[in-house]
């Protein structure tokens, strides 16, 4: 269809540069389609992450023209035609090689939150939920672990705050537990302690890049906040709360 | 000399090899029984395939229709697949499916509820009732999710972004695995006893396929060197309907859940055109009108279930025949329309992915408009030939589950029955091969000098001076493959197809792959290249033999279902001079009760005279 311009970062944890491609795009491309094409043309060796090519699995996160977004799901008609589109690894985790970043930690951080609880099952050998109640933690396991949410959270990204604060992701992740109704473990002490929650200022950066639209902040992070809130700096509702309901 | 003792070293009891969800369930038995288990994948874990499936798994729970039982789902499956299906193995499938659903909500998984709160189920094709347990449509993201969170607190050793290259035997049994780590490219040894391969299909040997980059058929094609048999490789579904248009979506999967919520299929004059591809065989059960089928859908009990629903083979063919004949769509697919038959806002609830999807790939709102659709290499009913309750495989200590195993699905899948299966063969797995690992027998050892000659032989694509481009010879076998192994085949094409593959096979022994080992993407691809091969040539020389069409396996030349090729098994293994040999099995005779239910009419199953 047409040539456009793309300025790709190439190189390693020791160092690199952008590097420019020409190429053919199609209609209907996307950028992960134009990388795959310069990757089979051009470039033999980029390294980039992807498997779904339908924003699924959340593997081909990268930062393009500054934005951290979805390869798989940013169609080319999204930039004007003349402009070049710079692509670059994202920039809170360690470069490997080129767009493919070590995202590691965040698998370390997962493995330190204390795993689902269930209450025991009713009489007839089932459980019961309502819709209503399975809604709310339904928005949260959307997620695709994608880390684009980690990605541009500035208490990682610019205060490198990664031994205090597990990042939006697993706030998420813990309010999911938290707010399951079956669930019985009570993870409020270390959400605040161990994970960090008095870290997150509600910028809502985060919640802006989430391409599967959870409102991390409001209906995540804010919640569980309130919930430190309340049992930590308010001795009466604690109280009342531990006497009448646990 | 390479010292093969720098090599980095880990030693298992059990290595799984994948991560999807046949793979996890497995690890997690294996280690809830005390072995010492490894788990390796070629992607970050969460993002094997399992996380795309979209509709929902398959389970007799009877939470929507009580009617529902393992028998009716057994039943199901056997018609789905054609009798072809291993009978024990469908049995099992359908008896502990129920068990393996409500064991994932205890870990964790947190379904769609009916109104008084239990489990919801939904309609899919070949189903008779609503069946399939489900999460919105990104079922697979939640089973996936769950069973990696448990895993990570299991303790046992994960390895990511880590390729298998080949087994390591000793004896004929298994002894170990080699394997790279994409990261560096450095070599990786694992010495176990047992290996459970979980690698998932190979439909990446097809252009158009919903299957993603992982999809070489790595299991298949170790398994096949290392001497196991290979079964039903002919069998490969192609899902009726994969987006065709813009060009570049081409094969991403449309959810079955789609018509199981009340989408109908219409051809260019906006006609719906499934009524006239009704099977005999499927008549009784099937709606005669439009009238019926919609108060089947509004859950009229009496009425029968609309054609749109009918198994996958019967409407990837009956699109191929609309698209053939002239009633396509501009871009060669057909019309699948939800936009005229539910209201925005459900669409938005019931299918949000899939909203999300058209709108944001193909700039399409399914809210208002009708998709355009068509058949995708979606899924592969062969694989490795696996002893039915213990899943291992014709090489000792070899064991297969998941989609790279046979034998569970016949001639074809019903939708919902590979997540199912995943869970329950994945566990199965892990039970046989306990039972292996604490069996009699010395511990096998590794063979230095077989290591040695499997590392030669991955780095030759570095280490040469020139070579085609493996992107082309990739690119050059998918279309070999569309033009002559696709949905109908015929005895010229499946000829001209192994020729071409024996073409390939030597372009593909000569590729060079330019830079370093380090996160070298032509150098996978290279690597990849002989999986995709091998599965590509047995799936091309077994549909060569099978001479009939029967569910996903459709020839030209020899139109319809025989009597007696329902009586075999088309089996694949590596000949003793290095070539692929091809031989028919016939197969045992089921057992009574089984047959019983299997051929009963559904009032005499319903009302428990079988
Ligand atoms: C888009 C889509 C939608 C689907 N929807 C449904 C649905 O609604 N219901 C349903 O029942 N089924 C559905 N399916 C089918 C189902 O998802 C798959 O068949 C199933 O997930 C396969 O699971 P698995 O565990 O066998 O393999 P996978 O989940 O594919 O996992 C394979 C694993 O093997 C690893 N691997 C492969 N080769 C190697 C190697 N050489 N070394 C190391 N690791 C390796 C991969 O990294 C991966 O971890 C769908 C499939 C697709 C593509
Ligand atoms: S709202 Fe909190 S978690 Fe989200 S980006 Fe801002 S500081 Fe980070
Ligand atoms: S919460 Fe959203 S942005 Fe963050 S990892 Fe999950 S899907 Fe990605
Ligand atoms: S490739 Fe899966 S999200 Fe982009």
């Amino acid at each position: 269809m047409s040539e456009r311009t793309f300025r790709i970062w190439r190189g390693t944890a020791a160092g690199g540069s952008f590097v420019e491609h020409r190429i053919e795009v199609d209609e209907g491309m996307v950028v992960l389609d134009v990388l795959h094409r310069i990757q089979a043309k051009q470039a033999n060796d980029l390294a980039i992450r992807w498997n779904c090519k339908a924003g699924k699995c959340g593997s081909c996160s990268m930062e393009i023209n500054g934005r951290p977004r979805l390869a798989c799901m940013t169609r080319m008609n999204l930039y004007t035609a003349g402009d070049a589109i710079t692509i670059q690894p994202l920039k809170t985790f360690p470069v490997v090689k080129d767009l493919v970043t070590d995202v590691s930690w965040n698998f370390e951080q997962n493995k330190r939150i204390p795993p689902f609880r269930p209450r025991p099952r009713g009489a007839d050998g089932q459980h019961r939920m309502l819709q209503a109640d399975v809604d709310r933690v339904q928005e949260f396991r959307k997620c695709i672990e994608c880390y684009l949410c980690q990605d541009v959270c500035h208490v990682l990204r610019d205060q490198s705050r990664k031994d205090a604060f597990v990042g939006p992701r697993f706030m998420i992740r813990l309010a999911s537990l938290e707010m399951h109704p079956l669930d019985t473990e009570d993870r409020i002490p270390a959400v605040r302690k161990d994970f960090g929650s008095g870290l997150c200022n509600i910028t809502r950066c985060c919640t802006e890049v989430c391409p599967e639209h959870i409102e991390i902040t409001d209906n995540g992070i804010i919640p569980l906040k309130e919930r430190v809130v309340d049992r930590f700096y308010d001795p009466l509702l604690w109280l009342r709360r531990t006497i009448f309901r646990r | 000399m390479l010292n093969v003792s720098e090599i980095q070293t880990f030693e298992h009891d059990v290595l799984v090899i994948g991560a999807g969800g046949a793979g996890l369930r497995a690890a997690i038995e294996c280690s809830a029984r005390g072995l010492n288990t490894g788990l390796m994948c070629k992607s970050l874990l969460g993002k094997a395939h399992t996380v795309m499936a979209e509709g929902g798994v398959a389970a007799a729970l009877g939470n929507v229709d009580r009617r529902d039982s393992w028998k009716v789902h057994f039943r199901d499956t056997m018609r789905g697949g054609k009798f072809l299906n291993q009978w024990r193995m469908a049995e099992l499938h359908a008896r502990e499916s129920p068990d393996r659903v409500r064991e994932l909500e205890e870990w964790g998984a947190v379904f769609d509820r009916t109104r008084d709160g239990l489990i919801s189920q939904r309609n899919f094709g070949g189903h008779r009732y609503p069946r399939l347990a489900h999460v919105g449509d990104r079922t697979g993201l939640e089973i996936i999710r769950t069973l990696q969170d448990h895993a990570v607190h299991k303790g046992f050793g994960i390895y990511m972004e880590c390729t298998a290259l080949e087994l390591l035997l000793d004896g004929g049994r298994v002894a170990g695995v080699l394997g790279y780590w994409r990261e560096s490219g450095r070599f990786v040894l694992f010495r176990t006893r047992a290996v459970i391969l979980a690698t998932g299909g190979g439909g990446r040997a097809w252009r158009v396929t919903s299957n993603s980059w992982e999809y070489t058929g790595d299991g298949t094609a170790m398994a096949y060197d290392a001497g196991a048999e290979l079964m039903d490789m002919e069998f490969t579904q192609f899902h009726p309907t994969g987006m065709v248009w813009p060009p570049s979506v081409r094969g991403i999967l449309v959810t079955e859940g789609v018509r199981g919520d009340g989408g109908v299929l219409l051809d260019s004059k906006k006609e719906r055109f499934m009524f006239r591809y009704i099977p005999e065989k499927f008549a009784v059960e099937t709606a005669a009108t439009e009238e019926e089928a919609n108060r089947w859908l509004a859950g009229d009990k009496q009425a029968r279930r609309p054609p749109e629903l009918l198994t996958r083979d019967v409407v990837a063919r009956a699109i191929t025949q609309e698209v053939n004949e002239g009633r396509g769509s501009p871009h060669g697919g057909v019309y699948l329309d939800i936009a005229s038959r539910l209201p925005a806002e459900s669409i938005r609830k019931k299918l949000p992915s899939m909203y999300h999807q058209f709108k944001e790939l193909a700039e399409v709102d399914i809210t208002r408009q009708a998709m355009e659709v068509g058949p995708t290499l979606h899924y592969f009913m062969g694989g490795v030939r696996v002893d039915d309750d213990t899943q291992m495989s014709s090489v000792p200590g070899l064991f297969a589950a998941g989609e790279c195993s046979a034998g569970m699905h016949g001639a074809n899948r019903l939708g919902g029955n590979s997540l199912s299966d995943l869970l329950v063969f994945g566990r199965l797995a892990g039970v046989g091969a306990e039972a292996y690992v604490k069996g009699p027998g010395a511990a096998p050892r590794v063979d230095d000098e077989q290591v040695r000659s499997a590392v030669r032989r991955a780095i030759l694509p570095l280490n040469r001076e020139a070579g085609p481009n493996p992107y082309v010879v990739h690119e050059d076998l998918q279309g070999v493959m569309g033009r002559y192994v696709g949905i109908v085949r015929n005895e010229a094409d499946l000829q001209a197809a192994v020729r071409e593959i024996d073409r390939l096979k030597a372009d593909a022994a000569a590729v060079k792959a330019t830079g370093a080992s380090q996160y070298n993407a032509a150098w996978h691809e290279a690597l990849d290249l002989r999986s995709l091969l091998i599965t590509a040539e047995a799936v091309t020389r077994a549909a060569l033999v099978r001479q009939e069409s029967r569910g996903a396996h459709t020839r030209l030349d020899h139109f319809s279902e025989r009597e007696e090729w329902q009586k075999v098994n088309v089996i694949v293994r590596k000949g003793k001079d290095g070539t692929m040999e091809t031989r028919v099995e016939t197969r045992r005779d089921p057992p009574a009760a089984l047959a019983a239910i299997a051929h009963a009419t559904i009032e005499d199953l319903e009302a428990g005279r079988v």
